[in-house]
Parts: C-alpha cells; sequence; structure tokens
C-alpha cells in the first residue's frame, strides 16, 4: 500500500499544520504546562477558524453534518493535530469539534432527537461508562453492574471507574449485565441521564495525567425506562467493542503526532547543543537514538494508516487496529523518552512539553486496551482461534 | 485506597513569616477569613516562580491580614483544585466567594460520600 498524502491530503495537512504552529501554540505558550482548556473566547474564535477551513466536526458522518472526509485522511490530519503540549489527550483544544460517541449515530429516532442531534450542536456532552472496579481489560467478563427489570424500565446497580468527563456530561452509555449467565451475550447498553436519581459521580481519580482527571460513578436504585436501552437488550458487548476497535486508530495517530513533535525538537537539540567540544549530533550515541525514534515513528505510521485504510475500504481491521495501538503507543513512549535523554536536565522540566508528554504516553500502554490485550487480539488472529 | 477528598489540615494565620516558610512546590491551598469561612482555593502551578510560597506571598501582598491558610503540597495541582472546588460546590451549594467570581470554564459536579 501507498501512504505517501495524495495533493488534496497534503494541502489539509499543510493546512492543519500551520493552524498547529500559529494558532495553538502561541496561545499554549501563555497556559498553565498542565492546562487542557483554553479562555472561552479564545476557544470560540478558533472553533470559527476551523469551521472556516471546513474541518470543524471532521468525525461526524456526512449523512449528519460532517464535512466528508475519509478516515484515511481523518488519521494523517489526527497525527497533525496533536503536535502540541496538550495534543495527546485534547487535540488543538477541541477546537476541531468532536462527534460525541460512536454508539449513538446506532440511536434510534427518538434517542437521536434526544441525544445525538443536541451532541452534535454541541449542547450536550456524553460519558462512556463501561470500565469497573473489577476490571477493565476484559469487559465481558468483568462488569458487574446490574440492570434489572422493574416498572417498564430497569433499575441500575453497580459502579464504574476511570470514567472521563461524567462530572460534567448532560449524558452518558451505560454498559450493565441484565443476564448474568450470558457472559457477553448478558450485557445491555443503557443511555443515562446525568440528573438521573441514584446516579452519582462520587470522586476525582487523580492519575498521572494532572491535565485531567478521571471519575468513579456510582448507581444506586438508579430506574431508566425501556426508552434508554440503545440497541437491543443483552446485545450491548457488541456496541461497546465496536467502539474499542474504531477508537484504536485516531488514538494511534495522537501518539504518532507527540512523537513527531518530540522527535523534532529531540533533532533541533541535538544540532544546536554542544558537549566536550562537538554537537551532540555528531555523537554516535545520539545519532542512534535519533535513528530509533525515527524508525519507531515510520513503523507506527505504516502500521496506522494500514489500519485506517483497511478501515476506508470496508476490510475487517480489528488486527490492524490492535497492531497500530501497540506500536504507536509503544513506540511512541520510547521516542519521548529518548527525546528526553537527549535534552537532559531540561528536559525533565516543566519549561519543555516533554514531561507532559511522557506521563501522558504512559497512560497510552494501558488507555483503549493495554498492549497485552492488543497482542492477544492479534494472536487470536494469527492462530486462528479465540484462544479461550 | 481513595485519596483524602478534603483539605482539613490546621489553619495558620496568612503571615509574612507563615508564608516564607512554605515549600517551593506545587500544590493547591485555601485562604479563609479571620471565622475560618474559606472565601479562595487556589493553586500554585508550574509558572508561579517559587510555588506554594510565592502563591501565598501573593494573596497576602493581595488581601492584607486577618487571613489564614492550609496548603496541600500536590502534582496533580489541577486536578486536585478542580476537585476541592466540587467539593466545597457539593458541600455548600456554591463556590467560594472570591472563585465564584471567576469561574473555571465548565466546572463538573461531584456527590462525594
Amino acid at each position: 500500500m501507498d501512504f505517501e498524502p495524495s495533493p488534496e491530503q497534503q494541502m489539509l495537512i499543510d493546512q492543519v499544520r500551520r493552524y498547529v504552529r500559529e494558532e495553538i501554540i502561541p496561545l499554549e505558550a501563555k497556559l498553565d504546562p498542565d492546562a487542557s482548556e483554553l479562555e472561552p473566547a479564545d476557544h470560540a474564535r478558533l472553533v470559527a477558524k476551523t469551521k472556516a477551513m471546513g474541518l470543524y466536526g471532521i468525525d461526524i458522518p456526512k449523512e449528519f453534518g460532517g464535512p466528508d472526509i475519509d478516515i484515511v485522511t481523518r488519521t494523517l490530519l489526527a497525527i497533525e493535530m496533536a503536535q502540541h503540549r496538550a495534543g495527546l489527550y485534547v487535540p488543538c483544544y477541541g477546537t476541531f469539534g468532536g462527534a460525541g460517541l460512536a454508539q449513538i449515530f446506532e440511536a434510534n429516532e427518538d434517542q437521536k432527537e434526544r441525544y445525538l442531534y443536541p451532541t452534535l450542536r454541541g449542547e450536550k456532552k456524553p460519558f462512556f461508562g463501561l470500565t469497573e472496579p473489577s476490571g477493565g481489560s476484559d469487559p465481558a467478563r468483568a462488569i458487574q453492574t446490574r440492570a434489572e427489570r422493574k416498572d417498564n424500565g430497569w433499575v441500575l446497580n453497580g459502579a464504574k471507574i476511570f470514567i472521563s468527563g461524567a462530572d460534567r456530561a448532560q449524558y452518558g452509555i451505560v454498559f450493565a449485565r441484565t443476564d448474568a449467565s450470558k457472559g457477553r451475550a448478558g450485557i445491555t447498553c443503557f443511555i443515562v441521564d446525568a440528573g438521573t436519581p441514584g446516579f452519582h459521580v462520587r470522586r476525582v481519580v487523580h492519575t498521572l495525567r494532572s491535565s485531567s482527571y478521571a471519575t468513579e460513578l456510582e448507581f444506586k436504585d438508579c430506574w431508566v425506562s425501556d426508552h434508554q436501552v440503545l440497541g437491543e437488550v443483552n446485545k450491548g458487548f457488541a456496541v461497546a467493542n465496536d467502539r474499542l476497535t474504531r477508537q484504536r486508530i485516531p488514538y494511534a495517530a495522537g501518539c504518532i503526532g507527540v512523537a513527531i513533535a518530540a522527535h523534532e525538537m529531540a533533532v533541533e537539540w541535538a544540532k544546536m547543543r554542544s558537549t566536550f567540544g562537538d554537537k551532540l549530533a555528531n555523537r554516535q550515541a545520539v545519532q542512534w537514538m535519533l535513528v530509533d525514534n525515527e524508525i519507531d515513528i515510520r513503523t507506527a505510521r505504516h502500521f496506522t494508516l494500514e489500519a485506517a485504510e483497511k478501515a476506508r475500504r470496508g476490510l475487517p481491521f480489528r488486527t490492524e487496529a490492535a497492531i497500530a495501538k501497540l506500536t504507536a503507543s509503544e513506540g511512541g513512549g520510547r521516542v519521548v523518552d529518548r527525546a528526553m535523554q537527549i535534552h537532559g536536565g531540561m528536559g525533565m522540566t516543566k519549561d519543555l512539553p516533554l514531561e507532559r508528554w511522557y506521563r501522558e504516553m504512559r497512560i497510552r500502554r494501558v488507555g483503549e486496551g493495554p498492549s497485552e490485550v492488543q497482542r492477544v487480539v492479534i494472536a487470536r488472529e494469527i492462530l486462528g482461534s479465540s484462544l479461550r | 485506597m481513595p485519596l483524602r477528598l478534603r483539605l482539613d489540615k490546621p489553619w495558620q494565620p496568612l503571615t509574612a513569616e507563615t508564608a516564607a516558610r512554605l515549600p517551593g512546590q506545587l500544590g493547591v491551598y485555601q485562604v479563609a477569613d479571620a471565622a475560618g469561612i474559606i472565601v479562595f482555593i487556589g493553586q500554585a502551578g508550574a509558572r508561579a516562580p517559587f510555588g506554594l510560597r510565592s502563591e501565598l506571598q501573593r494573596e497576602l501582598g493581595a488581601r492584607g491580614p486577618g487571613y489564614q491558610f492550609r496548603v496541600e503540597v500536590n502534582q496533580q495541582y489541577r486536578t486536585r483544585w478542580f476537585e476541592l472546588l466540587m467539593v466545597h460546590q457539593a458541600d455548600h451549594g456554591s463556590l467560594p466567594a472570591d472563585n465564584a467570581k471567576n469561574p473555571p470554564p465548565a466546572l463538573g459536579r461531584l456527590s462525594p460520600n
């Protein structure tokens, strides 16, 4: 496969690259190094710019008003959007808009009216409630939150953890066990409004990602009507799984973007900095680190674009997405680590973005399915079995 | 084991001497009036020249005498700051008076036990 960008793709890449360098990075220089938000006035001004560029809501499907950009091009642009201090988790501070949660596009018409369209208009924010204290890597078995039939609806009891944005969301997608005897075929997906009695955001969960936090949720006799079931009863796991696979491509792209930015900094520094009478760039030890960076970046880029291309062509891409996520998160972490080593003491400071990338990149080896689970997915493909 | 939600250390008078003894580290702090009513929850971020020490010295310069404070050294100063604001809002129904004048955008909701 040829992954050289077409002239049209290159034009969009250049446009986004200019936007990051001319609009985002100068604003970022004035923010706290751990900030994840722009001032509201700056955010509104930049959203107007991305709308004028025709790139707002880039991940929204065309039939819902998105700009109709294919997934390969979106992946190339996601690599560009991540190339700033906050870029790994908040690419361009959300000024390109979001698509909300992919599952909501599968909602029925009534649910679309109540949740999808307000989300696309920016009026409502969702959260995704899958992981539980009992585990996140194997949700089919780990989910202990129960939903039991009552009064033309369901009563939810249980807890979720590591849930981003639940304290600020207007609604969330929550997975609960509706048939304890059926394993993954006994999970249902519910839409829960934030104000529903029995729904509580109990605490902030602090992590390495000091710019933003996760939350822990509790459901205590939380009743929702049948109208809040997303998809079919006992078929919620497929909804979750589809999301997890799709999400791995932009997740990998973000890692690649940050790795490229860290690598560029390291190259520049190596050419500039002298020790013992010679530039770092002339030291073989440093050259080899830069070579290893280049290889990690090119490898991750190739596999990520391969996964995107398969998705674009409508082919199965589960294995490719797992390889992309694995190579980009692990390789990206190594690149940032080497860039810090080349920068020496300055690389450890909050004066540079490297230390934030280092902390956040570490999370990427666990988030959206840890490296070990990606390897399980790939092994299943190689061995042609489910390895149960 | 979850970390402690609320900052419940004893108050110290906000004076030049107590502020000068503070570490130059990142963290969060609360300022209360003489009656112990929390009037501000702040953070000493990476742009504070001497972390908590310079932030509390700045508070003293801006407010004058008659206030008290308590601090927590914390590398996760931003998320801890958001947490303290949300917990205060849940406990008291509103933000501290001086935070309410300039609230952070999109502050979330917590219902702590």
